[in-house]
């Protein structure tokens, strides 16, 4: 009856991804799905997580499916429920991502707390919530990957998007230090910091700076976060030498850019 | 994208009592199970969990820190509480040092509350983490047993949220049949939610120590035998690797109390700062040594590293009496964080300890057979403890006026099998000695054991008081389906 941890957690093929219901959460779980992953997808809208569903299901497969989960990241006291319930009809939990994010526009004079804070609540609070169950649960079986997505918005104080800038850096600190706790478990935490992705929340932007699909940054952060070598990767990684340079300009001179 | 509806409806506070799903296991790691956690942070919490979950015809085990080495804590198929939020110290009284604490607090608070007050815990365990509920639950003792009893000995009162939901107070004058079958009843009689518990005063933050080496088992208890009079602490670490004439090698720490004025300098002594454990062993950052001793957890390295202890002992003894902190004489086992995965992280790898416990007059027999015998069936433990013991008041108590030796054996894959069935072979001796066992440690144990373990009456009277508090067995462990169940064997199946 002493049940222990899967003894194959390479093999094991449970995910959970929050905020699956559009742009990279969405493909991440489409191509779970297609490698025959059970999938647990938290999002707000019905609709789309019955998409999901319906197309794991004709697709099929290689035994792919997808468990369609309703919460909305701002219902903390949802949580813990809907994490047992995840568990529970995934039997067991190896893989995390944490997708759900916001970016409205903010305009260059615009000093708005209510909208500031709903870029907190979803980007960062409902990481946080999330992640800590996550987290417990995978220090507990000590095995595991969590993949939180950050951004290249992170790396500097931006003019436009101050407080996605600073959720983004948070989140990249948080995982920093759940990367270092979490090491003597044997479980894996990955930084992923997308550039410029076509997802619903750049299509308000006016223009996109080396823009990739949201396919192809999924596909990239799958695949690196089955690799060893990157802790904190740039999707795609030809920003990794744009975001050196950005980060090194002088404060004086990087408000003068429009970048 | 409209801001305000989302901001009405957010949600900012968890769920009370709160809970958390995570796979629960023993500190040896060779048992666990997946549970839903509870974490109440008040009496009237505890008392909530065990409504909802007896009202969802669930059960329930009660877990404090968690390290127990076996499944004293781990309950397949049902859930877990989790006492650890409530740990505050309510209360102490600096002129008799009785702590009043929520029994989440740890040996750890304790002390560091305590100590800067001139006082420190009568009985503490060689590892600072269990919770005082935990330690209460199992009537933990320490390297001064022969001298002050056990943890139950310095509990003067305690209030317990029963399984039916009521609170109710406990102590040695009110309900003392509750008193003294709680503590030790591993939490099958209720939880225990406040504990007062008296300490000792102090003259300094050091204690002297001495060690003494010796060459086999029967030097060692001759020397600890004829020194429970003067050493307020008296513990044996021993090579389980040597034979013959060298059975029982090792190295005994000796240590008393420093008395008033002995210290000049106690005022910085007993402080928190003088207590703290050294940050790296021998160069190497403290939290990195598992690793090294990894390198060697197999039967050749454990030989050579036992080895080089007990010649390291006979260096030792050279030195005399040497001080040093409260904390760093108890708390051996909090040296290398983690020590634990030595034995491995994967799963099926951990460790078990098998705690002995013989009468004085058959000890040293007794304890020859079993280490001779691990020996022949190639599972020699790699670490050895005596410690001398006296009888206690509580119902199911392990001690009793004789001796233990705490054995750790590594568990594999590969091993397990034939590891259990040695420990099937050597609980025989050691019932056949008068022995008894200790649900702290124990991982094997049968229902046969328990019944050979304890007086008849006060197993009897044990399972009566179960039965008449906890009809529908709302508390449950793997433990207590393991060691009180039916299967009418010796030892559990592997």
């Amino acid at each position: 009856m002493t049940g222990t941890p899967d003894p194959t957690p390479g093999k094991a093929k449970r995910a959970l991804v929050v905020g699956a219901s559009s742009g990279m959460g969405a493909a991440i779980v489409r191509q779970l799905v297609s490698e025959g992953y059970a999938v647990a997808a938290v999002a707000r809208r019905q609709e789309l997580l019955d998409e999901l569903a319906g197309a794991a299901a004709s697709t099929g497969g290689k035994g792919g499916r997808v468990l369609p989960i309703v919460h909305d990241v701002n219902r903390i006291d949802e949580v813990p429920g809907l994490f047992e319930k995840v568990i529970e009809g995934l039997g067991g939990l190896d893989f995390y991502v944490y997708a759900a994010g916001v970016m409205p526009d903010v305009e260059p004079e615009e000093y708005d707390t209510e909208k500031d804070l709903l870029m907190v609540d979803v980007n960062l609070s409902g990481f946080i919530a999330w992640t800590n169950p996550v987290a417990r649960y995978f220090h507990s079986q000590r095995s595991g990957t969590i993949v939180g997505i950050g951004s290249i918005a992170g790396d500097r104080g931006r003019k436009g998007a101050p407080v996605y800038g600073a959720t983004k850096a948070a989140m990249e600190t948080l995982l920093e230090s759940l990367r270092n706790r979490l090491a003597e478990r044997t479980v894996r935490v990955v930084t992923v910091k997308p550039g410029m992705i076509e997802t619903p929340m750049t299509e308000h932007l006016d223009k996109l700076m080396m823009p990739v699909s949201a396919e192809r940054a999924a596909k990239d952060i799958l695949k690196v976060s089955r690799g060893k070598f990157w802790n904190t990767r740039h999707i795609p990684l030809r920003w990794l030498p744009v975001s050196l340079v950005i980060r090194s300009i002088p404060s004086f001179l990087f408000r003068k850019t429009s970048i | 994208m409209g801001t305000s509806s989302h901001l009405e409806r957010r949600v900012r506070a968890e769920e009370r009592p709160r809970r958390g799903f995570e796979y629960v296991e023993g500190w040896g790691m060779t048992a666990g199970a997946e549970s839903r956690v509870w974490k109440p942070r008040s009496a009237d919490e505890v008392s909530e969990v065990f409504r909802r979950v007896g009202a969802a015809g669930g059960h329930l085990a009660l877990r404090g820190a968690g390290r127990s080495y076996g499944d004293a804590s781990v309950n397949a198929g049902g859930d877990v509480l989790d006492i650890s939020s409530m740990n505050q110290v309510l209360d102490f009284d600096e002129e008799t040092g009785v702590a009043n604490c929520e029994s989440g607090v740890t040996i750890r608070d304790l002390w560091r509350h305590s100590l800067p007050r001139g006082y420190w815990p009568k009985v503490v365990s060689g590892t600072m983490f269990p919770t005082l509920a935990g330690a209460a639950g199992m009537n933990i003792h320490g390297k001064n047993n022969y001298k002050v009893g056990t943890i139950g000995d310095a509990i003067l009162e305690m209030d317990m949220v029963l399984p039916n939901g009521d609170g109710v107070t406990v102590s040695r004058e009110s309900q003392p049949d509750l008193f003294h079958a709680a503590i030790g009843g591993f939490g099958m009689l209720g939880a225990i939610t406040r504990v007062k518990i008296a300490t000792k005063k102090i003259h300094s933050g050091e204690i002297a120590v001495a060690g003494v080496s010796v060459a086999n088992l029967a030097e060692m208890m001759a020397y600890v035998d004829s020194h429970t009079h003067d050493a307020d602490y008296l513990v044996g670490w021993m090579d389980c690797f040597g034979k013959g004439d060298a059975l029982g090698r090792g190295l005994i720490h000796h240590a008393r109390y420093l008395e008033p004025g002995e210290d000049p300098e106690a005022e910085r002594t007993m402080t928190l700062a003088h207590q703290s454990l050294p940050g790296s062993i021998m160069g190497f950052p403290k939290g990195e040594v598992w690793r090294i001793l990894k390198l060697l957890s197999h039967d050749p390295g454990m030989r050579l590293l036992n080895f080089t202890k007990h010649q390291m002992g006979k260096l030792e003894q050279r030195k005399g009496w040497y001080y040093q902190s409260h904390a760093a004489f108890n708390f051996l086992l909090d040296f290398v964080p983690n020590w634990k995965f030595a034995y491995g992280r994967k799963p099926g790898r951990g460790l078990i300890q098998y705690q002995v416990f013989l009468p004085k007059e058959s000890a040293l027999a007794g304890f020859t057979e079993v280490i001779e015998r691990q020996q022949r069936l190639g599972h020699t433990s790699y670490l050895g403890v005596l410690k001398r013991h006296r009888p206690d008041p509580f119902l199911l108590t392990h001690a009793m006026d004789g001796w233990s030796i705490a054995m750790d054996f590594a568990v594999t894959p590969k091993n397990k099998e034939s590891l259990w069935s040695a420990t099937n072979e050597l609980t025989r001796v050691v019932l056949d000695h008068g022995g008894r066992f200790y649900f702290a440690k124990d991982a094997v144990i049968g229902p046969r054991t328990v019944e050979s373990m304890f007086d008849e009456d006060k197993l009897s009277a044990f399972r009566a008081m179960k039965e008449k508090l906890d009809p529908s067995e709302l508390l449950q462990t793997n433990l207590w389906r393991r060691a009180f169940g039916n299967s009418g064997t010796f030892t559990s199946a592997p």
